[in-house]
């Protein structure tokens, strides 16, 4: 509904640096993520590392390729690749196969649902699997840009050019469509299931109102989103792509509109990925110059995790469930373990 | 940007009309021992008869920009594919993209402009456009694809000349001519062509704009089989007429202009005009090029734009004794030749 306008201001700061234990993944790592004690570092092809509580490194071979996209529900990571298969790791570091594509298309997108279901896709078609249910599928009107589940019952939302097709897998009803025109790439629910925000092509988010379809245009930044995060309890939603974090409000039943966002942690740099802390009002922030911060919602205070490096972006940023410990890793592999 | 610029994967464009030899080119780039490796976006799966980890069906889907620009449109596919690619950088030296053969290479061409992420990994080396030597003539004539495929064309690979005879071979080449007089042509039979003369070509790159200098001079005949008439569109006859031997036309819609002027430029009326140029012309230029010469500054400046889009950067500094001559070129439908040549003139300086 309204645009930023990012200021800039640079205060000096608190340091952690000294306390984080860092990690030589010795690949380029995409994403990543917390089973149990675990940091799982998700490669950019072929195999993930296991980083376990005593910082031992074990690799695990995932895909014979590249690594497209993952998705975790805390008790495993899904992963879908170029190889057109689909795959879960769990705790234990076990591999199953969960899909193969018959044509072997890539797997493209992947989402997992709390009570275990899951979908992915391939082109324009999104899968669902749900318990003992038998697969079902939805050919979109083009290539599926992002998958999410609702909070609540099997609901999936299928993002595709010009909007965001919602599905009941196991409905006959045909799928309810948003319309707004352009490329949808990404998409997620507000935890309390009133919203939707898609990430576009272009440099910014979409929105719908969930209970009666008003649109909420989210503008202003200067790249694309690729990294969208909840706060603890879905109050706020912040996101990457500009040169500071830019977390639009959702606490209200308006949601964002006719709001100006909370611009917090400016550098000069680009907002890489963020990820908010699961219990507190505490996010994590990574840049294009590698740097990362820990923000307090609350006043915007800042506590430096990793100085820039100038070189690697930060790739991935996660929170373990308890929210005592932040994993990070650089486009380049260099990652780091903080323990709170 | 000139370091950033090596490390980005070249891509190469294939397109040509339905039946001209795209496959038999592509199959010849994946089997023949050149000691690279290619990733494939191809769109039709099963045509290609290797078998490659690094063949990637697409749907060619286009997609508009949200911008306001109506000819601003990508291939929506694309930016995904090439994003999954990146993941396997190492993997492969060079990707090429095989259009159909009704496709429009301008979205194609586009979303290595528009798109941040893909313009940040990968940059677009040329458009190459494989013609069949006996049916493109006709296709021109009825098929508005085949010609914006010559039109787009930094390479034209003229195939299948054997099921032709020399005169009609002419005839064929004038008319492509008559379309784009500035891309490298090569007469082959079942695109016998040397993989470095489409490969690599560097025809998107500023750095290496130069390389197309040749073409924008009528340099004569008999040079690597490219019979060329480069001084662009100075006629307003709409029939053929012979000229050096080799019959000379005018495409009724298409057409190209070159301008150069050897006074230099002054950048402060320049940029504006072109800009303005492009932005409410852009729906009808294709393509444009320019390697310029501005006053106060002592390094040529060089610019290539798709439709609305435009992309210019100071190349090197003018070398000493080297003639500071700025160029352009346009290739387009309905250009407003007289308007875009008293623009230009307005921008040199006195």
């Amino acid at each position: 509904m309204k645009e930023f306008d990012p200021g800039s201001n640079a205060a000096s700061i608190i340091s952690v640096t000294d306390r984080v234990r860092p990690v030589a993944i010795g690949m380029p790592v995409t994403s990543l993520y917390f089973l149990g004690d675990d940091a799982v570092f998700v490669g950019a092809e072929e195999n993930v590392a296991i980083v376990n509580a005593a910082g031992e490194i074990s690799r695990v071979a995932v895909h014979g390729g590249g690594i497209l996209c993952a998705a975790s529900d805390g008790a495993r990571i899904l992963m879908g690749g170029d190889d057109g298969k689909l795959v879960a790791l769990d705790a234990k570091g076990e591999v199953t196969l969960l899909a193969t594509d018959p044509k072997r298309r890539w797997i493209d997108n992947v989402a997992v649902h709390p009570d275990g279901a899951f979908a992915w896709s391939a082109g324009k078609t999104a899968f669902v699997r749900s318990g003992r249910a038998e697969e079902k599928s939805f050919d979109a009107p083009s290539t599926v840009g992002g998958l999410a589940f609702a909070p609540k019952g099997l609901r999936l939302a299928v993002a595709h050019y010009n909007g965001v097709s919602l599905w009941f897998p196991n409905m006959a009803a045909k799928p309810e469509v948003l319309e707004w025109a352009g490329s949808h790439l990404g998409v997620t629910f507000s935890p309390d299931n009133k919203f939707l925000v898609t990430a576009m092509h272009e440099p910014a988010l979409h929105g719908w109102r969930l209970a009666d379809i008003r649109h909420m245009r989210m503008t202003g930044y200067p790249g694309r989103v690729r990294s969208m995060s909840w706060s603890a309890g879905g109050k706020a939603l912040a996101t990457s792509g500009a040169d500071t974090v830019i977390m639009w409000p959702f606490a209200s039943k308006d949601g964002p509109m006719g709001k100006e966002p909370a611009m917090l942690a400016p550098l000069p740099a680009r907002v890489s990925v963020v990820a908010c802390h699961p219990k507190q009002d505490i996010l994590a922030a990574g840049y294009s110059d590698g740097t990362i911060l820990m923000v307090r919602l609350e006043d915007g205070a800042e506590i430096l995790v990793r100085r820039r490096n100038g070189t690697a972006p930060v790739a991935a940023l996660a929170w373990n469930s308890k929210g005592t410990q932040l994993a990070f890793a650089a486009e380049d592999g260099d990652a780091g373990l903080l323990e709170l | 940007m000139p370091d950033l610029t090596s490390q980005k994967i070249p891509v190469t464009v294939l397109t040509g009309y339905l039946g001209a030899g795209k496959t038999t080119l592509l199959n010849r780039i994946l089997s023949e021992n050149h000691g690279k490796k290619y990733a494939v976006i191809v769109n039709e799966f099963g045509e290609i008869g290797i078998d490659n980890d690094l063949i990637i069906g697409a749907d060619e889907e286009v997609f508009e920009m949200n911008n306001g620009c109506v000819c601003c449109t990508v291939r929506g596919d694309l930016v995904r594919i090439l994003e999954g690619l990146m993941k396997r950088k190492g993997k492969f030296d060079a990707i090429i993209v095989e259009t159909t053969g009704l496709a429009d290479p301008a979205p194609v061409a586009q979303t290595f402009f528009v798109d941040e992420d893909v313009q940040k990994n990968a940059r677009l080396d040329a458009v190459v456009t494989v013609a069949d030597a006996k049916w493109l003539s006709h296709r021109l004539k009825d098929a508005p694809e085949a010609k914006n495929q010559i039109a787009f064309a930094d390479v034209i690979v003229l195939n299948k000349t054997d099921l032709v005879s020399k005169a009609e071979l002419n005839e064929v080449e004038a008319r492509i001519r008559a379309i784009n007089p500035y891309a490298k042509l090569h007469r082959t039979e079942r695109c016998q062509v040397a993989l470095s003369d489409v490969l690599e070509r560097g025809a998107f790159d500023l750095d290496r704009i130069l390389e197309i200098e040749p073409e924008f001079l009528d340099a004569g005949d008999d040079h690597d089989h490219d019979h060329h008439h480069g001084h662009g569109h100075g006629h307003d006859h709409d029939h053929g007429h012979s000229h050096g031997g080799l019959k000379h036309y005018h495409d009724e819609d298409m057409q190209s202009l070159s301008l150069r002027s050897d006074k230099p430029l002054d950048a402060t009326k320049f940029m504006p005009w072109l800009q303005n140029l492009v932005a409410s012309e852009g729906q009808k230029i294709l393509r444009s090029k320019g390697i310029l010469a501005f006053s106060d500054d002592d390094d040529r400046y060089v610019f290539q734009g798709v439709h609305m889009m435009l992309e210019g950067d100071h190349q090197r500094a003018w070398k000493v004794g080297e003639a500071r001559e700025s160029r352009l070129v346009f290739i387009g439908r309905e250009l407003p030749e007289q308007a875009i040549r008293d623009g230009f003139e307005r921008c040199i300086t006195t």
